[in-house]
């Protein structure tokens, strides 16, 4: 136990400082930037003290906000997300989530990218609602969305994968 | 009451969710409406001091590009001492070139932004240097934005690539003043309205910072025109001004203090005596 939770700890700060230090300032095509620290809320172990979970994610997000001056957006998304993670759960993996078993080093790459893809979606989607607060560019957010949920979900896939076999 | 607690306890994971959610949202109403965002911002000491601790190994990447800007701006002094003409190019900001009345701060960039829509931008000055909210910034090629928050150790500037700015500005050539505001499409334009019909708009003119909000001093560059037409009613133009500064890429800033401002301010004031 003291592992899992040492382990989230780090893993809750290194996720931080790459966002903050790193990504936020790829600017891919001028404008696409990844937001790889949703790996905290994705791969975060499924215990039943969701107000625990909510709390880290909105954390989270509260300080990717206070570095990149964003007000509450990321705030906002990540415990949007960290709400709805059990339905997605539930939608991907099915009868393994109902038993308490699932792994996600252990599950197959098809349901693990379904779970991940949806999460994503909707965080990214919240997201740039937030930001450009403007339904009149309802096609900018779009295309935002879209093209930084690719960004973002190639990077989560990337990293899984490499740091897959360490982080049990 | 029983049941009340009970409702309470049933939704717990619910309540939460919607009271971290309210609380993410009006975070970010407040940091939509201008001056607003006391609370949330990189000027703090956190941010701030880890922002400039990155910037301090980062900066020696691009230290040969810095040094021929500098050797650039070095030049152009020079030539200055020595009586030559320098309207060809006015990349060097000194105390005198916009009148006696602002007094300048040098300050470096801790963090830039320019991807989104409302791009803030972090300086390595704050109250200590007696930075206060309201001074305009601006670079040796153009304008920047406008202090908005400061820690006394960094302050946070309102970029001009962000869709809640809107600053005066004027053509060179006459004194057809509009406002500039931002379409947050790409970082190298931004729009120029209000400009009256009447006004001999031409492409690849110069605008300038028009001196009437008492922020920038008249004169500071900003861009040439790209393209114009009329705006809906047909009676003013909308502009697409090219800006000078390369925004992606900003190092030396320098901050304006308008020294009459409280004067100004309390003439304009409308119940003085």
């Amino acid at each position: 136990m003291n592992s899992i939770i040492a382990l989230n700890t780090i893993r809750f700060i290194i996720l931080l400082l790459v966002q903050v230090l790193v990504l936020n300032h790829i600017n891919f095509l001028g404008y696409i930037n990844p937001y790889v620290y949703l790996l905290f809320i994705l791969l975060f172990p499924i215990i039943n003290n969701r107000m625990l979970f909510l709390f880290l994610s909105f954390l989270l997000g509260f300080f990717v906000d206070i570095f990149s001056d964003t007000g509450g957006i990321h705030a906002a998304a990540s415990v949007t997300i960290a709400f709805l993670r059990p339905a997605a759960l539930k939608f991907s993996f099915g009868a393994a989530y109902e038993h308490q078993s699932v792994k996600f080093n252990a599950i197959d790459a098809g349901q693990r990218l379904t779970y991940m893809t949806i999460l994503i979606t909707i965080h990214h989607l919240i997201l740039f609602l937030l930001e450009i607060f403007n339904l009149s560019k309802v096609i900018l957010i779009l295309k935002n969305t879209l093209f930084s949920c690719i960004f973002t979900l190639l990077l989560c896939v990337l990293v899984t994968i490499l740091f897959g076999r360490t982080s049990k | 009451m029983q049941q009340i607690v009970n409702f309470i306890l049933r939704n717990k994971t619910f309540l939460l969710f919607f009271f971290l959610f309210s609380i993410a949202l009006s975070f970010t109403i407040q940091s939509h409406s201008y001056h607003k965002s006391k609370f949330i911002n990189s000027a703090n000491f956190l941010s701030g001091g880890l922002y400039s601790t990155s910037n301090s190994i980062s900066d020696y990447f691009n230290l040969k590009q810095k040094n021929s800007i500098l050797h650039e701006e070095n030049k152009q002094l020079r030539d200055l001492l020595y009586g030559k003409d320098t309207i060809v190019n006015q990349s060097y900001i000194d105390s005198t070139t916009y009148g006696i009345n602002y007094k300048i701060t040098a300050a470096r960039v801790l963090k830039n932004s320019y991807a989104l829509t409302n791009n803030i931008i972090t300086l390595n000055k704050g109250t200590r240097d007696s930075i206060k909210q309201d001074m305009g910034v601006i670079t040796p090629k153009g304008i920047l934005g406008i202090i908005d928050n400061t820690s006394s150790k960094y302050a946070t500037v309102i970029s001009i690539l962000n869709t809640t700015t809107s600053i005066s500005a004027q053509l060179k050539k006459t004194n057809h003043f509009g406002s500039l505001n931002w379409d947050a499409i790409s970082p190298e334009y931004i729009q120029l309205t209000d400009i009256p019909k009447i006004a001999p708009v031409k492409k690849g003119d110069t605008i300038i910072t028009s001196g009437r909000s008492f922020i920038f001093p008249k004169g500071v560059p900003i861009g040439a025109i790209e393209s114009f037409h009329l705006d809906n009613a047909e009676n003013y133009y909308e502009i697409k001004v090219k800006l000078f500064n390369d925004m992606t890429s900003i190092e030396h800033v320098y901050i304006l203090e308008n020294q009459d401002r409280k004067t100004i301010h309390l003439i304009q004031s409308p119940n003085n005596e």
